[in-house]
């Protein structure tokens, strides 16, 4: 009786998924959403969906609404804090409700944005108002806007570090294993920290890709070549460090009991020397000195070490790009939203992040960098679709924990095999992916 | 069942009377006339009949239908690849590599039967704090398997719980979870420490069913502890060692939680399921993942048909 209860069941449903895969044809356009020009007609309530719970707690998103409700007084903005934003927005995308506002997730393809939101405009328009705008750029129109973009580089404790003897910025990597070990000898701290077990902090690594080389394409040459980790390439030089950092005993005894919460306190408090990070990290770090009774400022943010023509470089990156639900009942108050949280909001300043809105000034924690005429690279991400589907062909997955887990494990000898086999390794999956997706 | 199959209630009810059906189907009428008891069990049954069709047998049917499909998660189109993602799978043998780990599980498994058979027996025969020990030894089942995972982070850690006590009886301290050699054998400890009280319960709950005077016969024949043991206990719950064993079996095959959450599959500690959400929500191949969750399916059910025909369920007699 089950069976044949479970055989029908299974019948009409693969019926009706079969019908529903074959008709497939709705109109993906939809009508560019511009930006109000009359803010006091515009009306409505908008939900943002946002993964900081913790300014939706601490009251951070009621003053942005409060600010914005004296701009548009037609409109009303709630908020949704998400704890785990991606796993759910993921699920929630396949119903229309999402939110007016909503960060995109990481997880849908670029291809596939004009079927969840709205476009905000035209690439031609938005590029020269914002920066990272052809993340989201499908068609020449633009589906999302970022807030802030993040400088990649070492979070570090100056106070240790000038204890251990090491007062410049080392501009090799070898330079830098050098400063590493001095640390642990003279001061006995953990001279790095990996963060292993929770995985995510590690995927930083993968955002190396330009520093070395300086290279704003450094991306989307990755689907034009066959070997990321051949010689010299930035992933190479990148992956070589975190390699020898590890294998050389200057990261933590047993990385698999890493705590991310946690980390903050140690780098603080100075048991922890450095850690690989954006610069969306030092907020917290400094946070965490000051409850810790210490002094923030000993927090400091440090490029790659590697130059290029005498320079060091540091790759900026889009964070979350905020689009509008394309089944959004208000999808006038919701652009307007976005433009004043991205403009006006002071969100990225707060943040100490770079803002997204071409020529704002850059943040204090980054003004060190400015004074040593660090350079800028913002990555082009033109080609961030193909090279996306190169990387899960290949199962690799750059921005993935998998991938620096497994350096890490081949390095402390943990896992088989040498760093030239694992490169020798992950280049072969990355041509045939390549060439499989074409 | 006492019921009669809904088709054959139905068509029982029909005749007009004096037809030649009611002569020869008389018994089952007398009972759809004592209150339509044919009907009646399936209304009882029919909320969750259509829970276990909308949550179980509704998403395995859209699993079926995903494996053969190239689905990434998200597109609207499913292109229809035949057996590919099956020939994928099977063709790429280091993807069933990580079953070795599910070994430590099975072994730990072993373990867990045999503890739980041996705390059950000393329970039921009338221990002093009897109930206490069998509180403390059903516990840890009552908790969540995420808190779980975090306790025994904190337990494992280098200087946590584990090595300040070892460090007492003078044994160094170790990478429980860093140390590829010992990582797995240190999960499957939290995986029997969390499971041996249901296998303990259900054991219980077999033995404490075993009439008394077996026993009392049994001791003025002069048997000790472990003749009673051997032939009452063993005898008597056998049926239920055959369905923890089952259980077991599975349950290595498919371990997910507490690597998951411990280690998250890093440190050669990676199972079949871990690998598999990897497949689905990592690189997006939801159809290869699909593929894979059939396979350990078909997996699980080959080993509880291979159990069923290993060890004969027999019927037990105990009088």
């Amino acid at each position: 009786m089950r069976r044949t209860l479970a055989a029908a069941a299974g019948l009409v449903l693969v019926a009706g998924l079969t019908a529903c895969g074959g008709g497939g044809g709705e109109q993906e356009d939809s009508e560019v959403v511009a930006v109000p020009p009359d803010p006091a007609k515009v009306t409505g309530t908008i939900t943002v969906l946002t993964n900081r719970t913790d300014q939706v707690q601490d009251g951070t998103t009621q003053e942005y609404a409060t600010e914005f409700a004296k701009v548009y007084p037609g409109v009303k903005v709630e908020f949704q804090g998400l704890t785990d934003y991606e796993g759910e927005v993921r699920i929630r995308l396949n119903s229309e409700d999402y939110g007016d506002v909503l960060s995109i997730p990481n997880s849908v393809p670029t291809n596939q944005y004009p079927r969840f939101f709205a476009p905000l405009g035209t690439s031609d328009e938005l590029s020269r108002k914002y920066d990272f705008t052809e993340r989201a750029t499908l068609d020449s129109k633009v589906y999302g806007i970022a807030n802030i973009g993040t400088a990649n580089g070492f979070v570090y404790n100056k106070a240790v570090w000038e204890r251990g003897g090491v007062t410049e910025w080392p501009t090799t990597p070898a330079e830098f294993l050098n400063a590493l070990k001095a640390i642990k000898d003279k001061t006995g701290a953990t001279p790095y920290y990996t963060n292993y077990k929770d995985g995510w902090p590690m995927t930083n690594w993968g955002n190396g890709l330009g520093s070395p080389s300086c290279d704003p394409a450094a991306n989307d040459k990755l689907s034009e070549i066959d070997d990321p980790w051949g010689p010299g390439r930035d992933l190479t030089v990148v992956d070589t460090l975190l390699h020898d950092i590890v294998h050389d005993g200057l990261s933590e005894a047993d990385p698999s009991t890493t705590n991310w919460e946690n980390s903050k306190n140690l780098i603080a408090t100075g048991e922890v020397a450095t850690m690989w990070l954006g610069s969306w990290a030092v907020v917290q770090m400094r946070d965490a000195a000051e409850k810790a009774g210490l002094n923030p400022e000993d927090i400091g943010f440090m490029p790659f070490p590697a130059q290029s023509g005498g320079k060091f470089c540091t790759v900026v990156r889009p964070d979350y790009q905020y689009a509008i639900n394309k089944h959004s009942k208000s999808k006038e108050a919701a652009r307007a939203w976005i433009e004043w949280f991205i403009e006006k909001s002071g969100d990225a300043r707060q943040a100490l992040s770079i803002s997204s809105v071409k020529g704002a000034p850059l943040p204090d924690s980054l003004k060190p960098f400015e004074a040593a005429d660090v350079t800028f690279v913002r990555l082009g991400l033109g080609k961030s679709a193909l090279v996306d589907d190169v990387d899960k062909a290949s199962e690799i997955g750059l921005g993935s924990k998998d991938y620096p887990q497994r350096i890490v494990d081949v390095a402390r000898g943990a896992a088989d095999g040498d760093l030239a086999g694992v490169f020798a390794d992950l280049n072969r999956r990355w041509a045939e992916a390549r060439a499989s997706v074409g | 069942m006492s019921a009669p199959p809904l088709a054959q209630a139905r068509r029982s009810r029909a005749p007009s009377p004096g037809s030649p059906a009611r002569s020869r189907r008389g018994p089952d009428d007398i009972r759809v006339a004592a209150g339509g008891r044919g009907w009646t069990p399936w209304a009882f049954l029919l909320v969750p009949l259509a829970f276990l069709a909308a949550f179980t047998y509704l998403p395995v049917a859209a699993m079926l239908f995903y494996s053969f499909t190239d689905w990434d998660g998200f597109s609207r189109t499913q292109d229809f690849v035949g057996a590919d993602n099956y020939v994928e799978l099977l063709t790429r043998p280091q993807l069933f590599r990580v079953f070795a780990v599910s070994l430590f599980y099975l072994a730990g498994a072993f373990v867990q039967l045999v503890l739980a058979l041996y705390f059950a027996t000393v329970l039921s025969f009338g221990t002093r704090l009897g109930n206490v020990f069998k509180g403390f030894l059903f516990f840890p089942y009552l908790i969540n398997g995420v808190a779980i995972g975090f306790v025994f982070l904190y337990f494992f850690q280098p200087g946590g719980t584990l090595d300040t006590v070892l460090g007492a009886l003078g044994v160094g301290p170790r990478l429980w979870l860093g140390d590829p050699d010992l990582v797995n054998t240190s999960l499957a400890g939290v995986s029997v420490w969390r499971f041996t009280g249901l296998t303990f319960v259900l054991f219980l709950g077999a033995i404490q069913s075993i009439p008394p005077h077996l026993y009392e016969a049994a001791e003025l024949d002069g048997a000790s502890r472990w003749q009673q043991f051997r032939h009452i206990i063993v005898p008597g719950i056998k049926p239920i060692i055959g369905l923890s064993a089952i259980l077991a079996v599975s349950g290595s095959l498919s371990v997910f939680e507490i690597p998951f959450i411990m280690t998250g599959g890093s440190n050669n500690s990676e199972t079949f399921v871990i690998q598999t959400i990897k497949l689905a929500f990592t690189f997006d191949k939801v159809g290869l993942a699909s593929a894979a969750a059939v396979v350990l399916l078909a997996l699980v059910l080959l080993v509880t048909w291979l159990q069923r025909i290993l060890v004969p369920q027999e019927r037990v007699e105990q009088s």
